[in-house]
């Protein structure tokens, strides 16, 4: 018979996610109040985009499941946002003012 | 029916007569639970794409008025933002240690964490509301009343076009109430399945209602990881 097991996450590391994600809140609130010039949102996202992995990875289980397709799709939507984005934004980025 | 397709006392058949919850087009319960959490993903896919119009609108908006975007961003409440952050961070704790109580079949436990991520996205709902009024107040919700008046006072050395900071207002609303609109419909869901819980339908073999809700939730709270710094925080900068 297949193995019916899921992969159980520790008590102790959801409260470690837990408490790096309420850091990463109060830091990225604390940065943006230091002038870092254009780099303040650069830091912002990025401190965004950190959190959100851990959340995809741990919370939503997506390190440990056996799916390949669950990554599949994630990557996927992931690639097909940044084309949005990058495409449109670089059309804009690149029109003159005049 | 002993005899299925000729396929006698086969795993297969013992399988899916011992488990009834297992749907008789999947081969086993790890299938089942896959297909169900890997449709959930392409829904989730699809909410991406959902968020990624708007945020694209807001980066193009932000790009071309950055100042009045600034001005703006500048008069919502920067500790509110950081507080529903937090409380939407602690409803995801919640959400993940369910799953886990449902994995490992503790119904008490379960029940407790259900109501407490309910009473999480009522606590984000209720600080949402007090912005929003906040904001209606001073006249800076998009509509005949609005005023951007008090922003240009704030802000004399920025040059602020009232009309931009209307769209910046426009796209604050739209992207917190559509958010807003998915915590309703998140905290309905959670509704349905701590009512599920109580009824004692979760059991090791089976919990994908929770662990697919669960997936949603996450998701929605990952949209506010990025509404937080894009909307609250574009420049907090001490003189700027």
């Amino acid at each position: 018979m297949a193995d019916h097991s899921e992969h159980v996450v520790s008590v102790g590391l959801y409260w470690l996610i837990w408490a790096v994600l309420i850091g990463a809140t109060f830091l990225t609130a604390w940065i943006a109040t230091v002038d870092l010039g254009i780099f303040n949102t650069v830091v912002a996202l990025l401190i965004a985009t950190c959190k959100a992995s851990i959340v995809v990875l741990f919370f939503m289980h997506v390190k440990y499941t056996s799916e390949k397709m669950t990554k599949a799709i994630v990557v996927s939507a992931i690639f097909w946002l940044l084309l949005l984005l990058f495409l449109s934004l670089s059309d804009y980025a690149t029109r003159s003012s005049g | 029916m002993s005899d299925r397709a000729g396929l006698g006392d086969s795993p297969l058949v013992v399988e899916h007569e011992a488990r009834p919850e297992l749907r008789h087009h999947f081969a086993d319960v790890v299938q089942q639970r896959n297909a169900a959490s890997l449709g959930m993903w392409v829904f989730l896919a699809t909410e991406i794409m959902f968020f990624g119009g708007m945020f694209c609108g807001y980066l193009i908006y932000r790009r071309e008025y950055y100042p009045s975007f600034a001005a703006g961003s500048k008069s919502l409440n920067l500790w509110l933002g950081a507080l529903n952050t937090a409380v939407l961070i602690c409803s995801s704790l919640t959400v993940a240690l369910s799953v886990r109580a449902s994995q490992l079949g503790k119904r008490r436990q379960l029940l407790w964490l259900l109501w407490g991520t309910i009473f999480f996205g009522l606590v984000f709902l209720g600080v949402k509301g007090f912005e929003w009024r906040d904001e209606y107040v001073h006249h800076h919700v998009p509509t005949f009343y609005f005023s951007a008046q008090d922003l240009i006072r704030e802000n004399p050395n920025l040059h602020i076009d009232p009309q931009a900071t209307k769209i910046f207002y426009s796209l604050y609303f739209s992207l917190t109430g559509v958010h807003a609109a998915h915590m309703v419909a998140g905290i309905g869901i959670f509704a349905v399945i701590t009512f599920m819980a109580w009824k004692g339908k979760f059991t090791p073999e089976y919990h994908t209602p929770v662990e697919i809700a669960g997936l949603y939730w996450h998701f929605v709270d990952i949209v506010w990881i990025y509404l937080f710094p894009l909307l609250y925080l574009i420049d907090r900068r001490p003189g700027a």
